[in-house]
């Protein structure tokens, strides 16, 4: 059973965001860049498969600039088996996103593949949705435990409002992860070593038949607006006063 | 060869990775260990066994023998990541002595490799109570009994966590004399600690690493074989400086580390504490302290890689190790001087890891060759190039 596992090259998760002075967009001239966290979720899950020998092969796959192989190369170092990079220098939406992954999934045949539930840089909370409606596969969104079936089917566990719900999901289906799914492992010296020498296809969104041109348009990027300090009333009173004729909410 | 410190992604995600292990199995016990003085085993076992796991256990030795097989630039990186923390800690993510690469015969299973495999642990034991940078003045003797050598003598401040299970032990083996007088012949033995003879006791405290100890040794008659002998007879110094040159860039290293932690803590207070209305980072008092940490520890940084760049090459001389080591301890101790001067008050206190670190900064201006020294053996070169 071969699985595939989406990895996104973000923001790092410690830096301050900052937006560019021409709003339109965010700062990554000069900043730490990383693998969405997410995703690192998704790759120890992928990995645990073929430890567990429910998997047969991992394949992590990236999209974006030359430097997504950076984010590649970390989960071959986490133990991936191999790579593609789907190279293009265009902005990348998540329907395009969806779109390229599905052309990866029909020429790869994998049983599952598996998505962070969202990239910490849009935080969008689409791609995986939008994959298994292109590929007419169920999905597991917000996985928080998953356990393989013998009969080919997956049970896994949903972190949904007010708790836990648990769906059986038949092969091949999308499955996106939650933070609870697993605390990812980092990568081991020999492993990293080992990386070095796993191959990493490359190819672009012309070969797969794609259209990864942006739908959306950004209008503006803007910082959130100052909180404003707090203040300290007196009195219960004074409290209920504010709340009616201030704040106007009771 | 143009140099190029740009790193590659293995060297990248070597960084990563060490990064992740002291936050997850070092950061949570520093102040705790730092505060008691005293390394718990369980916690100290439990780092080991995580560093084993993830590769990083001797890492610096030569693939061939069960380590890591890292080159120099990425040995510097690791070592610049663990110089993050506390040595009473890092010390179990165990990078052996490289000298014990000049085993021969059975001393390749009976320590080398043991020492590699994390099952045993040596101890580096040069300085003496009466020879302290003055190294040539040693007095630890073995004197040749047949095949046998026997050793009298004593050693102090050898740095250690958790006894060792053998030492190196430099001793005087005997006298040449040469054209510039009276020569003493110096010869390394590995020593077993539980050798007849051979007592180890802890030293007083050190205000520096506190948790991280250091030994006094007794030699009373200990009668070693001459299979104990590390190298060769007399050639205790050569091999000292042909394996151990290194160590001093490492330790560069490690001070680099330490003075980016301490520097992005003050960065962080200077930032966030207000004072008189507005942030302490938007009086120049404050911010060009940190310019001028940013800038010196850039600076330090570069000459250790550069340094590493002609360790590499095979072209570093005693000079360079010991500029890039004078530069980057001296570094530490401004910057964690400042850092310190940043947050005023709160940074003396014990609730931030401040004061420890800049404890811990004090002792890198002495060991593996007080500053002085390393002026000594810079200027050196200099003079002799000119003297008549």
């Amino acid at each position: 059973m071969k699985v595939l596992v989406a990895v996104k090259r973000v923001v790092d998760y410690n830096v301050k965001v900052r937006v560019k002075a021409d709003g339109t967009g965010v700062e990554t001239a000069n900043v730490k860049m990383s693998m969405n966290p997410f995703d690192e979720i998704g790759v120890e899950e992928a990995v645990r498969l073929k430890e567990a020998g429910k998997a047969t092969e991992v394949i992590a796959v990236s999209l974006g600039p030359t430097q997504c192989q950076e984010t590649i190369r970390t989960a071959l170092a986490m133990g991936a088996d191999r790579g593609i990079h789907v190279q293009t220098d265009v902005e990348l939406q998540p329907l395009a996103v969806a779109k390229l992954l599905k052309a990866v999934v029909d020429k790869e045949q994998p049983q599952i593949c598996i998505l962070g539930k969202q990239a910490i840089d849009d935080d969008a909370n689409q791609t995986g949705q939008m994959l298994a409606a292109l590929a007419g596969w169920p999905q597991a969104t917000f996985a928080s435990k998953l356990v393989i079936n013998d009969d080919g089917s997956a049970n896994v566990t949903r972190e949904v409002d007010g708790g836990l719900e648990t769906v059986t999901v038949k092969m091949p289906f999308v499955l996106t992860t939650d933070l609870r799914l697993n605390e990812p492992r980092y990568a081991s010296l020999p492993n990293i070593m080992k990386a070095k020498k796993k191959p990493i296809d490359t190819l672009t969104p012309e070969q797969l038949g794609v259209d990864a041109a942006p739908r959306l348009k950004t209008l503006k990027v803007a910082e959130p607006a100052k909180r404003q300090a707090g203040i300290k009333v007196k009195s219960v009173a004074e409290l209920v006063d504010k709340l009616r004729n201030e704040a106007k909410v009771i | 060869m143009a140099f190029d410190f740009s790193q590659t992604d293995e060297q990248r995600m070597l960084v990563e990775t060490v990064r992740q292990f002291i936050e997850k199995e070092i950061f949570p016990h520093e102040r705790e260990v730092d505060r008691a003085g005293e390394m718990p085993v369980d916690l100290a076992r439990q780092i080991k066994a995580r560093a084993k796991e993830v590769g990083l256990y001797a890492a610096n030795m030569p693939e061939e023998v069960g380590g890591g097989g890292l080159d120099v630039m990425s040995q510097m990186l690791m070592e610049r990541e663990l110089g993050k923390c506390n040595w009473a800690l890092q010390k179990f993510v165990g990078r052996p002595s490289a000298i014990l690469m000049a085993s021969r015969d059975e001393q390749i299973e009976k320590y080398l490799l043991p020492t590699v495999r994390g099952e045993k642990m040596e101890a580096f034991a040069l300085t003496e109570p009466g020879a302290g940078s003055d190294a040539m003045s040693i007095s630890t003797r073995a004197e040749a009994d047949g095949d046998d050598y026997v050793l009298n003598g004593g050693k102090h401040f050898i740095s250690g966590i958790g006894l060792p299970d053998f030492a190196i032990v430099f001793t005087v083996t005997g006298i040449d004399e040469t054209k510039r007088g009276p020569r003493k012949r110096v010869t390394a033995f590995l020593v077993d600690r539980d050798t007849p003879g051979f007592s180890i006791r802890r030293g007083p405290r050190c205000v520096s690493y506190r948790a991280y100890d250091n030994y006094e040794l007794f030699f009373d008659n200990v009668r070693l074989n001459k299979r104990q002998i590390l190298g060769e007879e007399g050639k205790g110094f050569v091999l000292a400086n042909e394996w151990l040159t290194g160590g001093r860039v490492m330790v560069a290293a490690n001070c680099c580390g330490k003075a980016e932690r301490a520097m992005e803590l003050a960065t962080d207070w200077a930032a966030t504490r207000k004072q008189f209305g507005q942030t302490i980072g938007k009086f120049q008092g404050t911010s060009f302290k940190l310019a001028d940490m940013a800038t010196e520890l850039r600076a330090a940084d570069t000459l250790v890689a550069y340094t590493c760049w002609k360790l590499e090459q095979g072209t570093m001389t005693d000079a360079d190790a010991a500029m890039a080591k004078l530069f980057a301890s001296e570094m530490l101790g401004r910057v964690t001087d400042q850092a310190i001067q940043i947050f005023g008050g709160m940074g003396l206190m014990d609730e931030l890891p401040l004061e420890m670190m800049w404890r811990d900064a004090r002792i890198e201006r002495i060991w593996e060759g007080t500053s002085e020294i390393q002026r000594h053996i810079i200027s050196r070169d200099m003079l002799r190039a000119k003297e008549q």
